[in-house]
């Protein structure tokens, strides 16, 4: 076991599948020369060579098209959005081209590509730069989207998404690249779809992932403190969705919040909530309610921002809600 | 600025066998095209359908300058392309009646033929988003170094669009063994160039990336043949990447629902003077007699009825194939 930054795993677990599989290469703004915009493949040209890891112009629509043609035809491209909020200029390769070229080629050809990099909010970057994509992309057949939280499956999800036959998306983020976690050493890849119970508990079930899973647990332990036990389902992969993981916490628990970066309109929330009522509705003791973002955009003052986004005592307060009602 | 000149090389004549090729194409696209507007009007294809008719010469003259494991991207109005990179007629009139026979298994539809067989990468829906794509299809040629040439065609209308810049600019950088190809029918829709682009030229585009271009009519399939084949030699010889204007004309509309009001019966009749079929048909019957020529026609009048017919008798898609054609391998929803 070794303790390994996030930015570290994920760049480990891109080296080693290049080196299983000439097919698999890098591209992306600033992945090359300047060693990734966030570091996260520093190293990777002196290694590989600017044959596999290939810095591209600002052209997101351009690389991200030639990344699916390229996976057509047999290759395995890893594309690197500088940040997510990008790619809403590719928005249309990732949705007509990546998602849709199985289903209307009648399965002739599949489009394996991982589509990768830091996703939501950062520190004070204003409306433009602060997005959670993950949300628009949930919602299409023909997409994986995954969002580890912890170093361990960064490193575990993203081997299975480059081996993934599918487009697989893959949701960072600039705010956990520094993050530590312990690695297993020989760790191989994980399974896209499985969610993890991170902390286990009785009174009420917290469905979050990625950064939000980081601070569901500072919540999970104010709660603590004042005798409220929650159990913490970390989701990992959005779509797939492991609601056989979420029911089986609820059913225990028979409470459920949801967290997650975002806006509170549609999204992975509303649909864990949609899934819960449907296969859980009788186990059910109260409302199953949100903590997401305000419904705004992100605004760059400090203090507005951080009242903006889900912070843990809004979890906390919410939590209690939950717990509280019924009871008389 | 004037067009470019034709290549220097000399190119030899072709040979009757190899314009009763040319000609056999164009006519059996032709005819499945007209076959296919009469089945619409019948109601037995649905959607948009979008015809080759009158533009046959240019993608049939520019495969003909391929080898079969070489790579072709185009728009919605794909059917004559694939069935001039070497598609069956009824894997097309199949696919157009949403048949489990068709190319894409009834799934994709007139704007989506794919044939992995011959190397068709698609046609795609959303203007010049397949010119990354096929952009895409190149750089895996030339990271594998397996000395494929990839075509694409684009009508002029994609000139104006984000993914056209972009997918040549990334071509030249990296000098993909691509061609790009605009078939310029003079019509985006209903909106003539002079009215959606402030050149008359679309491939001047290609000064700014640096890139050879070239431009020519399309009324001769064996001109096109040649011009073509030597923007593929560059690609697939010098991996250099080039951009060719072919201008052409669509005799119907845009796509069946297009009355095709905003040009004169008069200007469609003088572009049908110069109908690259009728022309081929002329030097064919030149070459061969026009005995041959007689039989060739009924030739491809069999195999379109065949593939009429092969459509018309086959099954329906079953909706079983939606989840494997969604993902590849198990997936949990």
């Amino acid at each position: 076991m070794r303790t390994l930054r996030y930015r570290e795993a994920l760049r480990e677990a891109m080296i080693e599948e290049m080196e299983r599989d000439d097919r698999v290469f890098l591209m992306g703004e600033e992945v090359g020369h300047y060693q990734g915009a966030y570091k996260v493949s520093e190293g990777m040209l002196e290694r590989f060579g600017p044959r596999r890891v290939i810095d591209t112009p600002i052209a997101e629509s351009g690389f991200a098209g030639i990344g699916v043609g390229a996976a057509m035809v047999g290759l395995r491209p890893i594309i690197e959005f500088m940040t997510w909020n990008f790619s809403a200029v590719a928005f249309d390769q990732i949705l007509n081209g990546a998602a849709k070229v199985r289903q209307m080629s009648g399965g002739q050809f599949s489009c394996p590509i991982v589509f990768r990099g830091p996703n939501g909010s950062a520190r004070q970057v204003g409306s433009q730069h602060s997005h959670s994509m993950e949300h628009f992309y949930a919602t299409v057949p023909g997409l994986k989207v995954v969002a580890p939280s912890t170093p361990a499956d960064a490193k575990g999800l993203m081997k299975a998404a480059i081996r993934d036959d599918n487009p697989v998306l893959f949701m960072e983020s600039e705010t956990l690249y520094s993050v530590k976690g312990e690695v297993p050493d020989d760790l191989d890849a994980l399974e896209i779809g499985k969610a993890s119970v991170v902390r286990a508990g009785q009174h009420c079930t917290i469905v979050t992932y990625s950064r939000m899973t980081h601070l569901a647990l500072e919540a999970a332990t104010t709660l603590a403190a004042e005798g409220i036990e929650v159990e913490i389902v970390d989701l990992r992969s959005l779509r797939p969705l492991d609601e056989d993981t979420v029911v089986r916490s609820v059913k225990k628990t028979h409470r459920c919040v949801v967290v997650h970066e975002g806006w509170p309109y549609g999204g992975v929330g509303a649909e864990v909530a949609d899934r819960v009522q449907r296969l859980a509705f009788d186990w059910l003791d109260a409302p199953i309610l949100r903590v997401t973002q305000l419904d705004v955009p992100m605004p760059y003052n400090a203090r507005l921002e951080q009242e903006v986004l889900p912070q843990p005592e809004r979890i906390v307060a919410t939590v209690k809600r939950v717990v509280t009602r019924g009871r008389g | 600025m004037s067009d470019p000149p034709p290549p220097t090389s000399s190119v030899e004549a072709p040979t009757p066998e190899h314009l009763t090729g040319l000609y056999r194409q164009m006519r059996l696209i032709r005819r499945l095209e007209e076959e296919a507007a009469r089945a619409y009007a019948q109601g037995k294809i649905g959607g948009f359908l979008h015809l080759y008719i009158g533009q046959e010469a240019v993608a049939v003259g520019a495969c003909a300058a391929l080898q079969p494991t070489d790579y072709v991207v185009t728009t919605y109005r794909d059917h004559g392309v694939a069935i001039a990179k070497g598609m069956s007629a009824r894997a097309m009139m199949a696919e157009l009646y949403g048949k489990r026979t068709g190319c894409s298994s009834g799934l994709g539809g007139s704007m989506h033929m794919f044939d992995a067989k011959t190397n068709m990468l698609g046609g795609h829906g959303i203007v010049g988003a397949h010119i990354p794509l096929a952009a895409g299809a190149a750089f895996a040629s030339k990271y594998r170094a397996d000395g494929r040439v990839t075509l694409c065609f684009y009508g002029e209308g994609a000139v104006s669009i984000g993914g056209f810049h972009e997918g040549v600019s990334l071509a030249a950088l990296w000098k993909l063994p691509i061609v790009f190809i605009c078939e310029n029918n003079e019509y985006s829709m209903g909106t003539p160039l002079s009215r959606s682009m402030s050149v008359e030229d679309t491939s001047l585009k290609a000064l700014g990336y640096g890139v050879e271009r070239d431009r020519f009519f399309a009324d001769d399939v064996s001109l096109v043949e040649q011009r073509i084949g030597a923007a593929v030699r560059r690609a697939r010889e010098e991996s250099q990447p080039t951009v060719i204007e072919v201008r052409t004309y669509r005799f119907r509309g845009h796509s069946m629902s297009d009355p095709a009001r905003y040009r004169t019966a008069t200007e469609v009749e003088d572009h049908k003077v110069r109908d690259p079929l009728l022309r081929a048909h002329q030097a064919l019957v030149a070459a061969v007699g026009a005995e041959r020529v007689t039989s060739l026609d009924a030739e491809v009048e069999a195999e379109v009825a065949d593939a009429v017919q092969f459509a018309e008798d086959s099954p329906e898609p079953d909706a079983s194939l939606l989840e494997p054609t969604t993902y590849t391998g198990p997936f949990a929803a």
